[in-house]
């Protein structure tokens, strides 16, 4: 489960920010009767319907996965968080209609009809996304059912929807999707620039979605730092095992990597008191140690969860600096930076913030083991009891991978078709006819 | 009707849905594996690529939405169903994963070769899920699903004389109501020839979804006798009205009238899965889960109640202008199948 919801994520997050990036382009598009940003709406859009029909598929599993993993903890509590998918399910039966009627749609509606179909596409992704991270925080900060041992009789959907975890999950990890998908597609612009494809396709193709990205990255830190706060107050064994802290007390050292160990972190970079400053203001804030709950409720595997959570903030900080830059550039020459190593930390970032992602990932996964549910149901407690259920998820996890190697190798050729400008030959599943679409082209904006 | 069966219905409502519609989309699979290969089996292929491209994900989603349902509003019995069959439905999911996929690359695998794959996999992924949902079907109704965490047996639970032939019926009902579906698609598409193709198929698989129809019955007789009382007692008007839907599709395809074939067509399945709910009224899991027992509280209910009542407001209207643009063309994608002669 752990693998399918780590490839779910990087398919949902491009399915809730690609859309985004497709109608700015879009939009650009016919307000500007801009051939180019037109051309690159086109092109994500088909991106997006290849990414969404996977992304369909995985969720589906996931989906089955809830009952073929761990039934004991959906027969207990689906009916607690069970309802956050049902809405989940609308938001995604929109996107699912709108997407196909966007994709489909290029030719033979009017130009701005067509852009507003697209509009709901972005933001049931949202309403998606808001509903299936709020069971995670759920999990993190259960509430809103009675009683908290043994069958729920009772329950109370609202407190569950909004439970204390969501004003920072669901914000963190939305900004998240932005980020991620912008700077990968930025990326992506950035190996054609620097390969000498200088049109305008691949200079719009990187500016937009760059410029999304850092404009989310800032705000990104500031409530990812909130998070890191309310976790440190809710949840701090958590809280101690992203930052290795071992004892309970105050003037905490905060340290960069390092090997988490039972006497103190070795190694690393120590920064004294500054931990407890993050947590509380102040250099004298108490912060609880792992060693304040018994050795079988602290999370596994210290030391990855704590460089998960480093490289994850370095990557932020280090994103936050490509904006700059690129803010800089624009302030003084209406452009990004023309240089080559601008183009290549672009190209990097892309990489770089997709790592960020899945670090993230990880703290709010591991972090909160061994609990699935934090402090009420054990993983272990949770899974199934049927034998061999492994097996057929060992399958799964195959074509799991085949279908990755699919997604990739299509986007491949995708870009390459569209390259080499063999366009006759463009025949993506249920992609519009290729070139732009003659109504738009003859018309302009309505 | 108390709020748990109003549940069970929104929860049957999301199955037939699904039986219906992505029944259509797997059923053409079928035809598109059986389909001659090379050439002469290209036509009709193309219809099916055309016909399902801009509607396949969206029918899909039913499936999301039951699954859902059944978790929110009956966790016990979800737990139960997933724990003890996960053979078939892992099958199940392993088709579905084959299915997205072959259908997401079909069209990208430039290279025949790559397409022939990609279009089998389709074939063989639609002959997977139907099958195992089917067996699980039977199972279900066989009462060999206990609840529990994996109480029951992970093999014998679905490998069945009953579960057999319910896959089966399953795969062949399938390629019934896409063939009838696809009899209309081809007049859409302005193809004569494929239309008789497919009302010659529509006219075999229908008569061999009824004979396992009648297999399928004696099954119940013997292996499931609790789900067959009921369908011979409450559920009989609507297995009667099942069996007429089906004859008036017979003859309505033997008369070339296009119209009204597929509601009829929609109308035989969708009265089965109907009279088997009625049939196994008041279980959820034949004689050992009551709907009553296995649901969730009070709140819960109330508020899949609410969400349904959201999507029938919201998704509704959105569907049907999705399904008119498509009926309409306004949304399409691959080029449609002409009339024949211009090709080949």
């Amino acid at each position: 489960m752990a693998f399918t919801l780590g490839f779910h994520i990087i398919l949902a997050s491009l399915g809730v920010a690609l859309p985004a990036m497709m109608l700015i382009a879009n939009y650009i598009g016919l307000r500007r009767d801009d051939a180019a940003a037109l051309e690159l709406a086109q092109r994500w859009s088909k991106a997006v319907a290849v990414t969404f029909a996977v992304g369909a598929v995985t969720g589906t599993v996931l989906s089955f996965e809830f009952g073929l993993l761990w039934p004991a903890f959906t027969g207990r509590f689906g009916e607690v968080f069970g309802v956050l998918f049902a809405i989940e399910g609308i938001f995604f039966f929109l996107e699912a209609i709108f997407i196909a009627i966007y994709i489909f749609g290029w030719k033979r509606l009017s130009p701005w009809t067509h852009f507003w179909t697209g509009v709901p596409v972005a933001i049931t992704g949202l309403g998606g996304a808001f509903s299936v991270v709020a069971v995670n925080s759920w999990m993190n900060q259960p509430q809103g059912y009675s009683p908290t041992s043994g069958k729920v009789t009772s329950v109370e959907p609202l407190k569950v929807i909004f439970n204390p975890a969501v004003p920072y999950e669901v914000p963190h990890m939305i900004l998240a999707a932005y980020l991620m998908t912008g700077f990968l597609v930025a990326g992506i612009y950035a190996v054609g620039l620097l390969r000498g494809r200088r049109d305008r396709i691949h200079r719009l193709g990187l500016l937009i979605p760059l410029t999304v990205a850092s404009i989310a990255t800032p705000i990104q830190f500031a409530v990812g730092d909130s998070a890191a706060r309310a976790i440190a107050k809710h949840q701090p064994i958590k809280f101690a095992a992203m930052e290795c802290v071992e004892q309970t007390h105050s003037d905490v050292t905060e340290y960069i990597y390092g090997r988490c160990t039972s006497s103190g972190v070795k190694g690393g970079i120590g920064i004294p008191g500054f931990d407890s400053f993050l947590v509380g203001w102040s250099t004298g804030t108490q912060v609880t140690g792992l060693d304040s709950v018994p050795a079988d409720d602290r999370p596994p595997a210290n030391t990855m969860l704590h460089w998960a959570f480093d490289t994850m903030v370095g990557i932020c900080t280090a994103l936050i600096g490509l904006g700059f830059w690129l803010g800089l550039g624009w302030w003084r020459k209406r452009d990004f930076p023309q240089t080559k190593w601008f183009l290549r930390a672009t190209a990097l970032s892309g990489v770089a913030a997709v790592v960020a992602l899945e670090c993230g990932w990880i703290v709010t996964e591991v972090g909160r083991q061994p609990w699935i549910v934090y402090k009420v149901m054990r993983t272990s407690d949770a899974v199934t009891h049927a034998s061999g259920v492994w097996v057929t998820f060992g399958v799964i996890l195959a074509l799991y991978l085949l279908l990755g190697a699919a997604l990739i190798v299509t986007l491949l050729a995708m870009s390459k078709r569209w390259r080499s400008g063999d366009e006759e030959d463009v025949d993506v599943p249920y992609g519009p006819e290729p070139g732009p679409p003659p109504d738009v082209a003859t018309e302009g904006p309505a | 009707m108390n709020k748990a069966d109003a549940v069970a219905v929104v929860l049957w409502i999301g199955l037939t849905m699904y039986a219906v519609f992505a029944g259509a989309d797997f059923g053409a699979g079928v035809w598109s594996l059986l389909s001659a290969s090379g050439d002469r089996g290209r036509r009709p292929r193309e219809l099916i690529d055309w016909a399902l491209g801009p509607v396949w994900e969206a029918n899909h989603v039913w499936l999301i939405f039951a699954v859902v349902v059944l978790w929110t509003g009956f966790p016990s019995a979800f737990e139960a169903v997933f724990s003890t069959l996960f053979i078939p439905l892992s099958l199940a999911a392993l088709g579905i994963v084959l299915r997205g996929a072959g259908f997401a690359f079909q069209h990208t695998a430039r290279r025949a070769r790559g397409q022939a794959l990609a279009g089998r996999l389709f074939g063989l992924a639609s002959l997977l899920t139907p099958f195992f949902m089917g067996t699980v079907v039977g199972a279900v109704a066989g009462g060999r699903v206990p609840v529990g965490n994996a109480a029951g047996d992970s093999v014998t639970s679905w490998l069945n004389p009953l579960s057999l032939v319910i896959g089966a019926l399953f795969v062949a009902t399938s390629a019934y109501l896409a063939a009838v579906f696809l009899v209309s698609d081809a007049h859409r598409a302005g193809a004569p020839d494929l239309e008789r193709y497919f009302a010659t198929r529509a006219l075999v698989s229908a008569v061999v979804t009824g004979a396992l129809a009648a297999v399928g019955l004696f099954a119940l007789y013997r292996h499931a006798r609790f789900v067959f009382d009921g369908l011979t007692g409450d559920g009989l008007p609507l297995v009667i009205l099942s069996g007429l839907c089906g004859i008036g599709v017979l003859v309505l395809l033997h008369r070339r009238a296009r119209r009204g074939a597929r509601v009829l067509a929609a109308g035989a399945v969708t009265s089965v899965i109907w009279g088997w709910g009625v049939a196994q009224h008041p279980y959820l899991l034949p004689q050992t889960l009551k709907i009553s027992a296995g649901a969730a509280p009070s709140a819960t209910l109330t508020s899949i109640l609410i969400v349904f009542g959201v999507a029938v407001v919201a998704v509704l209207p959105s569907l049907a202008l999705l399904f008119t643009l498509a009926q309409r063309s306004f949304v399409e994608e691959t080029s449609r199948p002409g009339p024949a002669g211009r090709e080949a």
